[in-house]
């Protein structure tokens, strides 16, 4: 499952981005899945709680993770054009493989105006982390957000 | 931010030894040297694996006869095995179809598909480059820390000053050069001569074989050919 190898992407990142801001625990994070990668939801939200638990140990216990969905959304870079990526119809193949590698997109889908296969992805892409919400020392127990 | 670059060490950290095989221009011979050191290494009983980053020319798959195969899912992408190489390649993704990828796309490509490449234990991961000091040379640097280069140069002046360029680059950042391979060698013209001064090995010359056209496509006639015979003893030093 792809969805599993992103998922513990977004966790090791989580730990460093923690480790790097001296968080003691992790309390929210937002995670981005861009529409272009096609994430299957379910999947990726099972992993990324049942990483949270088997790699980052007591500051990721009792994180909450939200997923927020972003349309994917292309601009023709030849007579700029823009359009959805839900909006267009591919073969089974094809969607699977943009699913492995969105750049691969390129060779599949084309401008609906002009045909070029010259796009911009200007939202969508793949999954990141919008911002994640920790505390520093337990006395203090206040929030923070890190983008 | 992107979570991907935060997993690339524990993606890479049981490969041994990561050789990029770069050069000056297309056409030199990265990709059949690539290929035929590889295969070469493997016959010497290590684990390796290729990794074509040549991602809008690919070329590892024409090389290995590798048709009709298709990486399995488990937890990430697991590359298949031809010849006895595990190959991980965009050709699984783009299919035959022409993709145009422009800088930031080659370098998303790149990482995409190093987050998500499950290897395995392997000795040697190959990494076949795209010619020059570009998107893929900058990204393999970046994110393949402890990769060992592999120049591939020939005897045309058109190559030779490309070549310069990756010397100095590679040199400049104190990065490891393996060495230098000399690739279709004919008459006396060589481009060592303008290299030697830069403090790098020679790991050797290989001459223009006619035939080897007919062994692409056939791993063993490959590497039972000339060239494969001549890359194994270059591979024999590598170890």
């Amino acid at each position: 499952m792809h969805e599993w190898s992103m998922a513990e992407a977004v966790i090791a990142a989580v730990i460093d981005e923690a480790e790097r801001e001296g968080l003691d625990k992790v309390t929210e994070i937002m995670v981005r899945v861009g529409g272009l990668q096609q994430m299957e939801n379910e999947v990726f939200e099972f992993a990324l709680n049942e990483l949270k638990g088997a790699y980052g140990g007591s500051i990721l216990e009792d994180a909450r993770i939200i997923l927020e969905r972003e349309d994917a959304v292309l601009r023709c870079r030849f007579c700029g054009n823009e359009w959805k990526f839900s909006g267009i119809r591919l073969c089974e193949d094809e969607y699977e493989a943009i699913h492995f590698c969105p750049e691969v997109s390129h060779a599949y889908i084309r401008c609906p105006s002009c045909k070029s296969p010259d796009f911009d992805l200007l939202t969508g892409r793949g999954v990141s982390i919008a911002w994640i919400k920790g505390v520093k020392g337990e006395e203090d127990g206040s929030e923070s957000e890190h983008p | 931010m992107d979570p991907r670059v935060s997993i690339l060490d524990r993606r890479l950290c049981e490969v041994r030894r990561i050789i990029a095989v770069t050069g000056g221009k297309g056409g030199v011979g990265k990709s059949l040297i690539t290929a035929a050191l590889g295969l070469n290494l493997s016959r010497l009983g290590f684990r390796v694996a290729l990794l074509d980053l040549d991602l809008t020319s690919p070329s590892l798959h024409i090389i290995l006869g590798a048709d009709d195969i298709f990486p399995e899912e488990e937890k990430g992408i697991i590359p298949p095995e031809v010849a006895g190489v595990k190959l991980m390649s965009i050709i699984y993704f783009t299919a035959r179809n022409p993709s145009p990828l422009r800088g930031p796309d080659i370098s998303n490509a790149t990482l995409e598909l190093l987050a998500n490449t499950i290897w395995g234990e392997v000795d040697f991961l190959m990494v076949d480059m795209p010619p020059g000091v570009g998107d893929v040379m900058m990204d393999i640097i970046r994110w393949m820390r402890g990769s060992e280069f592999l120049i591939v140069s020939n005897p045309s002046k058109l190559v030779l000053e490309t070549v310069i360029k990756v010397i100095k680059l590679l040199t400049e950042l104190d990065l490891p050069i393996l060495g230098v391979i000399e690739n279709m060698k004919r008459g006396e013209r060589s481009s060592w001569e303008k290299l030697s001064g830069f403090g790098i090995p020679f790991l050797g010359e290989l001459p223009y074989f006619e035939d080897l056209e007919d062994a692409i496509g056939d791993p063993e006639m490959l590497l039972s050919s000339g060239f494969g015979r001549r890359l194994g003893e270059i591979a024999a030093g590598l170890i």
